[in-house]
Parts: C-alpha cells; sequence; structure tokens
C-alpha cells in the first residue's frame, strides 16, 4: 500500500467510526426526558446546528415551528410552539432531550425523535420508502444534536 | 388539448410565487360550482362528518378547500382542467380494438357512462368472490380475463387514464362506502393503519391528516387527505395520481418502508379513507398541487 493511499484509508475509518466518547443513541441516559452531559464532549456550533434546523433533509424543524429570529427563511411551519425565548423555557440539558427523544419529554408527540434509532413500525431508508438495508442510523448525528442544542440556547428571551 | 397544457403552464408559474406570508389557515371558503360542457354542477365539498367520524371530528372538506386560489380555479372549469387531457385519452382507450380478439370496453359495456355510480361506492367487497374490489381491480379483470391481455400497472398511464374516465361518469353523486357488513374485516384493518404511526418519523395519516389539518407543515397547507378528488392532476408532478399512489408519498415521507399500491394494506386503507369522506361529492378528476 502506498503511503498516500494508507492516509486515505485511516482518514476514511476516522470519519466513519464515531469518537471514543460519543454515546451511541441506545446507550444515552434520560432523567424525566433530559439529558445533562453532552452526547460528544464537542461544544456544539450554534452556526452549523442553526443549518441543520433550517435543511430539508436534516432537521428541518422549521417544517414544524416558527423561529421569528429567523425572517429569512421561507415557509415555516405551525405545528409546534415557536422556538423563539425557548431557552428561557427549558435549561441545556432539557433542550438537549428534547432535541434527542421529544417522545420522553412530551408524551406521544408528534415531534420526531432525532436521536433514536430502534423501536419504529417499518422505518425507511431516508426517504426513498424502501426497508433499509443496513442498521438505521439516527436521524441526526451526536454532533450535530450538540450543534442544534448550541444554537437553541442562544433563543433566550 | 394544447390550450389545456398552455393554461396549466400559466397557472402553475403564478402558483410559485403565491405562498408567502401565511399563517393559520382555515380551509377556504368557497363553492366549487363547476362549468363544464354540459353546464354547471355544483359539488358537495364540506358537510356534516359521518357517523364514524363524529367524536374526532364536525365537518369534513374536500382538499380543493385547502389550495391556493388558482388551483381551486383551474377546477372551476373543464377547459382549464389539466386533467381532463387525461378523461379523454381513457375515452380513446375505451373504444379501441385493443383485446387479443379486438374486444374494446365499449364492446361490451357500450358507452362508460354504463359505469355512473361505481367510484362513489368503491373500494367495495364483490359479493360474487367476496374479495375487495377497487376500480382498477375491476379493469383489471376485464384486461387480463376477458381481453386477454398483459395486465396492466396499477399505476401506468392506461389504468389511470381509464380511472380518470370512469371516475368522471360519478362526478356530483355522494361518495357511500359501505363499512358494515363484509366490508367491516376491511374497513377495520384500513383504520389500524390509518392509525398507526409509521417509519423513523413517527407519524401516522392521523397525526397529519386529523390532529393537525389547517395548520402548515413547512410550505403545505394540511388538509384532512380525503380521497373524493381522486384521482386528481397534481401540479407538482404535471400528471395524474390515483389515491393510492399519494399514500406512497405520504408513507415514504415519514421515512418509512411504503405499501405498494393494490396491496391489501393500501386496499383496506382505500377503503378506509373513502369512507371518512362519506357524504362529499366525487369530484371525477380534480386538481391539487
Ligand atoms: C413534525 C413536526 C416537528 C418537527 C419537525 C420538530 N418539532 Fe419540535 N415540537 C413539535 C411539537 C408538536 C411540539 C410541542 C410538544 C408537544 O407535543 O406538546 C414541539 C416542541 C418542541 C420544543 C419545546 C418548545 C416549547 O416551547 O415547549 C422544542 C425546543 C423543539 N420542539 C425543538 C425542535 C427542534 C430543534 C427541531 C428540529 C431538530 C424540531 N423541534 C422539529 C413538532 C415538531
Ligand atoms: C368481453 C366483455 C368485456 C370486455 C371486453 C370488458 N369488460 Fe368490463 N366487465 C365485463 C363483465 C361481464 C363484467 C362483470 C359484470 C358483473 O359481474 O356484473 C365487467 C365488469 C367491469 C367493471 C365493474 C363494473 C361494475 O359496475 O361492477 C368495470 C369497471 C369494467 N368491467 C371495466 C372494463 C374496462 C375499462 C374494459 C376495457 C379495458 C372492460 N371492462 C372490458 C365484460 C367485459
Ligand atoms: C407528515 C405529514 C403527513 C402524513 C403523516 C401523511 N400525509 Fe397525506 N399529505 C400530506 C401533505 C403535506 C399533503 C398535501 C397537502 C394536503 O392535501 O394535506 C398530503 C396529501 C394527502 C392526500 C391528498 C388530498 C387531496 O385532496 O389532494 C391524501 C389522500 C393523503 N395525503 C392521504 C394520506 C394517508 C392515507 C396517510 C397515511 C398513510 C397520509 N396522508 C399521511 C402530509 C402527510
Amino acid at each position: 500500500m502506498t503511503r498516500q493511499l494508507m492516509l486515505v484509508t485511516l482518514a476514511a475509518m476516522a470519519a466513519a467510526t464515531p469518537a471514543i466518547s460519543e454515546i451511541a443513541p441506545t446507550a444515552v441516559a434520560y432523567t424525566e426526558g433530559k439529558i445533562s452531559e453532552s452526547l460528544t464532549g464537542t461544544p456544539g456550533d450554534p452556526v452549523a446546528g442553526l443549518k441543520v434546523m433550517t435543511t430539508n433533509a436534516l432537521g428541518n424543524c422549521v417544517a414544524c415551528h416558527v423561529i421569528a429570529a429567523l425572517p429569512d427563511v421561507p415557509f415555516q411551519g405551525n405545528i409546534g410552539p415557536a422556538l423563539d425565548g425557548v431557552a428561557s423555557r427549558y435549561d441545556e440539558a432539557q433542550l438537549r432531550g428534547i432535541v434527542a427523544n421529544s417522545k420522553l419529554t412530551f408524551e406521544g408527540t408528534f415531534m420526531p425523535a432525532f436521536y433514536k434509532t430502534d423501536g419504529f413500525v417499518r422505518p425507511g431508508n431516508a426517504y426513498t420508502g424502501k426497508a433499509p438495508e443496513a442498521d438505521l442510523p439516527p436521524i441526526l448525528t451526536a454532533q450535530q444534536i450538540e450543534d442544534v442544542v448550541a444554537y437553541l440556547v442562544t433563543l433566550k428571551e | 388539448m394544447r390550450e389545456h397544457m398552455i393554461k396549466t403552464l400559466v397557472a402553475s408559474a403564478a402558483f410559485g410565487l403565491a405562498l408567502t406570508g401565511m399563517a393559520y389557515a382555515e380551509p377556504v371558503d368557497d363553492k366549487l360550482v363547476i362549468e363544464g360542457e354540459e353546464g354547471t354542477l355544483e359539488l358537495v365539498t364540506s358537510t356534516k362528518a359521518p357517523d364514524h367520524l363524529q367524536e374526532v371530528m364536525d365537518t369534513i372538506y374536500s382538499g380543493w378547500h385547502y389550495r391556493e386560489d388558482d388551483t381551486r380555479a383551474m377546477q372551476k372549469d373543464d377547459f382549464d382542467n389539466p386533467a381532463m387531457v387525461f378523461v379523454d385519452r381513457g375515452r380513446d382507450l375505451w373504444n379501441k380494438a385493443i383485446g387479443k380478439n379486438s374486444e374494446s370496453c365499449a364492446g361490451c359495456h357500450n358507452g362508460p357512462e354504463s359505469m355512473k355510480g361505481l367510484r362513489a361506492v368503491t373500494p367495495r367487497v364483490d359479493a360474487k368472490t367476496g374479495k375487495l374490489m377497487t376500480i382498477e381491480n375491476y379493469v383489471d379483470a376485464c384486461v387480463t380475463e376477458r381481453m386477454g391481455l398483459e395486465a396492466w400497472g396499477w399505476t401506468g398511464d392506461k389504468m389511470k387514464d381509464t380511472l380518470a374516465l370512469i371516475s368522471m361518469q360519478s362526478r356530483g353523486e355522494v361518495v357511500n362506502v359501505a363499512i358494515d357488513g363484509p366490508a367491516a374485516p376491511f374497513w377495520e384493518k384500513g383504520k389500524e393503519i390509518y392509525y398507526t404511526r409509521f417509519g423513523q418519523l413517527e407519524m401516522s395519516c392521523a397525526s397529519c391528516h386529523e390532529e393537525n389539518q389547517g395548520l402548515f407543515i413547512r410550505s403545505d397547507h394540511l388538509s384532512q387527505g380525503q380521497i373524493n378528488g381522486f384521482p386528481t392532476y397534481r401540479l407538482k408532478d404535471a400528471g395524474i395520481l390515483s389515491a393510492q399512489q399519494r399514500f406512497v408519498g405520504c408513507v415514504r415521507d415519514t421515512r418509512a418502508e411504503t405499501f405498494k399500491p393494490n396491496s391489501d394494506e393500501f386496499k383496506a386503507l382505500e377503503l378506509y379513507v373513502a369512507s371518512r369522506g362519506n357524504g362529499l361529492s366525487v369530484e371525477g378528476v380534480s386538481v391539487r398541487h
């Protein structure tokens, strides 16, 4: 193996393997819906979090939530409460729990669980309509959850 | 035909610009009075919910009430309704001697008017066989058993053109599918599917079309997901869609593995969803976005 190829391979492995400190979806400890520890140990990036929240194929939170602080994002849905001021209503641990699996905070809620990999009825391979070929990844990665939480905590009243 | 197409293009372009400044919106207060070759026809697009829905809603609405002004207007005049092209194609096919021994639909059934009323009562359990039959199932039986042809695809052009033609014959009739007697087990199965939260997003038909109807999910104004308007011309797809094709899209959007058109699951679901619209008019062929 050439040196270059080896480097590429190592880099690919590093990208595919979650960091050691990352908590897997099935291993998350919820206390009354809250998650007090970071899922990754790496601080979240609010700018990346905002991107996740407004991108259709990722969090698409604006499909259901208005964020008045973002007047440039078109077509914000109005199914859930507006997220403005949400950090004055919940602390970080509560917000992390709501984003990872809101069902443990709001029983039976319409809001999807973004960091969950089991317990689904006929899960599909993302939006293909087909059955998944491998284990189902969560909708958002651990770091994306942290990024979203980092943005949410800025939404103070 | 060319006229139809041009108007469609103009309307779709206007539609793209229309969706700004939205908020919670009730179904639009409007009446669907259609100008057609045989004069005007007023359709029932909202009415008292059927008994089996009384606990969850008072009034049922056609999806027509939730669409933009332009889209609603297209359905008010057959000349502007792009779905009519497909009805015309269905009529040509109906009269053609396509069978192995040159049979045509018309040869056995006379004019398509002989199908009047069928769309309002299907899916239904066939008295002779005990099977749940959609219009597509009836057409398939004639195509394969009485005309000696290969089966048409459930959502292929020939099937949907024929479906459009047959559905038009019942335009204005009130949907009235049976849910009791031999239909009961199919209806129960359809109901169970309707309330099951599928996929990685864990959403049921009811999550969107019952609990959140009237609200906006991103740019989409959620209707009650009625099928009295099907088949429908969908501006987004520039084509005609059967009810079960619509179900495929909705289930896929919950990050779920869908069921196939004509599966036992979707047939039962079609019966159940149809029954939620008992009391609305069959729209023949509708226009949605
Ligand atoms: C399909 C709709 C939907 C999507 C998508 C969605 N939510 Fe929600 N969300 C809701 C609903 C509904 C509630 C209200 C909780 C309940 O059911 O009582 C809610 C509640 C919340 C709350 C609590 C707000 C409060 O003031 O109580 C937060 C925070 C939140 N969502 C964040 C998010 C984030 C972040 C995303 C994207 C990663 C997201 N939601 C995506 C529907 C949604
Ligand atoms: C060889 C004669 C024949 C041909 C050709 C034929 N059909 Fe039929 N069709 C029948 C018979 C017989 C029935 C069953 C009537 C019954 O059981 O009461 C039927 C039933 C139907 C039904 C159900 C009607 C109802 O009210 O229950 C539909 C729909 C239908 N045919 C559509 C078509 C279409 C579309 C074509 C052409 C693609 C076609 N048929 C070609 C003989 C034919
Ligand atoms: C995530 C939300 C969501 C879910 C879950 C969902 N749909 Fe839909 N559905 C939509 C949207 C958005 C539309 C387009 C706007 C409208 O008519 O509501 C739609 C449209 C429809 C329509 C067309 C209505 C018309 O008049 O044009 C039907 C029928 C329908 N859905 C049936 C279903 C069925 C059956 C299920 C369950 C298998 C289902 N939907 C699940 C969001 C959803």
